[in-house]
């Protein structure tokens, strides 16, 4: 006995072939001529992203163009992936703001609870997923980086609207 | 024969004789070089032709980067980049074999398209040119030779290559190609049978008078274009290169432009497959209903008209090649030659023999071939039509029940056979026995 091999079982005298060929060549000529085309022409269009979409970090800045993190360290407290740096300092009115603040984008696996545990609403994870680099230290955004980001950020799930309505 | 004489020869009969000398030879150069150019620039474009109709049929737009929206610029851009790739030559190939493979895969398409005719003769005030390259009297006879020649460069390719999967290619190759084109041969008899001579000049004429062969031999035609499809190793016969088991098949060691070269064979060889099934059952580049055109005496327009048709119909072939390959999956080997062996031969020869006696019969009973009936309706044409349709319905209503095509259930055992022949019949009397 050689290689075991499954036998469909088919009814073999009502199998007809030439039918069955025939009918297949109308199905794809009929998708031959439909003017539907599926492809999206990447680079020209995209894709309309969902309000929820979790993407490249934004950091959003107060009125004086200064961020608006107070160094809290909740969001590297919660990273799952442990991607986020933060050095707190404190200024001479006392007010703690990041010395050093940095997301390495490429370990980030995108969760959004950095954006969920931040009491100040600072950083945020954006609508925006195009962040190809040449190295690997090219992922690592710093606080700058974070602040320039202009795409619109993640509007998080709400308990009162479930369904992003 | 001086001009002078020549011109007073056209003026006392209607045909004007064919060129000779001088400018015989002149218009075979050109003609072979105007061929050539054609048939490589046509094959250029039947790639991206194949890319468009196979995104279409998926639902997608297919290259549309290069050369506006309908890509005409991408088969540019392929040829630029095989050239510009690195010619790979394995250790363990045999490499005059290996580099010859290429071009002797590529030369019997090319070789075969030479006594094609393609339209009209063309006056000229040298005389009559043929439109064919070489006008040779035993056209259908010097095909079957060099089409044979065909699965050579496949074979050594597979051999040369020295490689598991080129010489399983290779190997596979050469029996498919082997096998169908008995068949192949077989199906073509009928129409050297009802055409009475092997010229394929001769073929086109008595279609132009006694009507396409496409009826009265369209079984003939059937059994024709299933082996074309086997010998160009086009979908669903493509066990040569099979893809998802051979990686690439007999050309899996080969890069660049030799690469290339196996490329524009398969496609040179569909379109000479298509011109030899327009040539042989659609009148070749006849203008249907409009005899006017198809006859002499010969001009300038008429040669352009044909022309366009006959580019027109094979156009249409090529279609139908590549339509079929998006539409059908591949045979399993021991279906492929259970086919060839068991179907499509048999099938040949039996049509053979039944077209021979009813030719036999025709003229015992005195139909003369250039009989027509009511003013317009060829005899041969309209008997041999509908004996053939008779024919067609009977294998395509009793040969296609599972015969065709044999299922995986086909090589178990007898008793388990009519095991699985019992799960049809109770569905099929369903309203008899109930269940």
């Amino acid at each position: 006995m050689g290689i075991q091999i499954k036998v469909l079982e088919r009814p073999i005298e009502q199998t007809s072939y030439l039918r069955s060929t025939l009918k297949g060549m109308a199905l794809t000529f009929k998708h031959l001529i439909d003017p539907h085309k599926k492809t999206l022409q990447y680079p020209e269009q995209k894709w309309d992203l969902s309000p929820r979409w979790r993407g490249t970090h934004r950091m959003l800045t107060d009125e004086n163009g200064k961020a608006k993190c107070v160094a809290c360290g909740l969001c590297p407290q919660i990273c799952p992936a442990n991607c986020i740096k933060l050095v707190p300092g404190e200024d001479e009115q006392g007010n703690r703001y990041p010395l050093i603040y940095e997301i390495d984008e490429f370990r980030c696996i995108f969760c959004g609870y950095c954006q969920e545990v931040c009491p100040e609403e600072a950083i945020h994870v954006g609508r925006h997923y195009e962040n190809s680099e040449y190295s690997r230290a090219g992922f690592v955004y710093d606080l700058e980086r974070l602040m320039q980001q202009t795409h619109p950020v993640c509007e998080m799930w709400d308990p009162a609207d479930p369904r992003g309505e | 024969m001086p001009y002078a004489t020549l011109l007073l020869l056209q003026k006392v009969y209607d045909r004007q004789l064919p060129v000779h000398g001088a400018p015989w030879l002149w218009f075979t150069i050109i003609k072979m070089l105007v061929v050539f150019t054609v048939i490589m620039v046509g094959v250029a474009m039947l790639t991206l032709a194949e890319r468009k109709i196979s995104a279409w049929i998926q639902d997608r737009q297919g290259p549309n980067r290069v050369g506006g929206k309908l890509g005409l610029l991408q088969p540019a851009a392929d040829g630029l980049k095989n050239i510009m790739k690195e010619e790979t030559y394995p250790e363990a190939a045999s490499k005059v074999l290996f580099v010859l493979a290429p071009a002797m895969a590529f030369l019997p398409a090319l070789m075969t398209f030479a006594v094609i005719p393609f339209a009209a003769p063309l006056p000229t005030r040298w005389g009559l040119v043929k439109m064919v390259v070489a006008d040779l009297p035993i056209g259908f006879l010097y095909i079957l030779a060099i089409s044979s020649l065909g699965v050579y460069g496949i074979v050594l390719a597979g051999w040369s290559s020295n490689n598991k999967y080129s010489l399983l290619g290779g190997l596979r190759s050469s029996a498919q190609m082997v096998s169908y084109e008995v068949a192949m041969g077989l199906a073509a008899v009928s129409v050297l049978l009802l055409a009475g001579n092997v010229s394929l000049d001769t073929i086109i004429e008595n279609q132009v008078i006694g009507g396409w062969y496409i009826l009265p031999l369209f079984l003939g035609f059937f059994i024709f274009l299933v082996s074309a499809f086997a010998e160009t190793n086009r979908l669903p016969f493509d066990l040569p290169e099979a893809e998802s088991e051979l990686i690439a098949g007999y050309h899996t060691e080969y890069s660049a432009m030799k690469f290339s070269m196996f490329f524009i064979a398969e496609y040179s060889n569909m379109v000479t497959a298509s011109a030899l099934t327009v040539t042989l059952f659609f009148g070749g580049w006849s203008v249907p209903f409009l005899n006017g055109i198809n006859l002499a005496p010969w001009a300038w327009w008429k040669t352009l008209i044909t022309l366009a048709f006959f580019v027109a119909k094979v156009g249409f072939f090529i279609f139908l090649f590549m339509w079929v390959r998006w539409t059908l999956p591949r045979f399993r080997y021991d279906q492929l030659m259970g086919l060839g062996w068991k179907v499509m031969i048999p099938l040949a020869l039996v049509y053979m023999v039944i077209m021979a006696a009813a030719l036999l019969v025709l003229s015992y009973v005195g139909v003369s071939p250039n009989a027509v009936w009511l003013g317009f309706l060829p005899a041969y044409w309209a008997i041999l039509g509908v004996l053939n349709i008779i024919l067609a319905a009977l294998v395509f209503v009793v040969l296609d029940r599972g015969r065709l095509v044999s299922p995986a259930s086909s090589r178990v055992d007898a008793a388990e056979l009519a095991r699985l022949r019992a799960i049809s019949t109770p569905r099929r009397f369903a309203g008899v026995q109930g269940d």
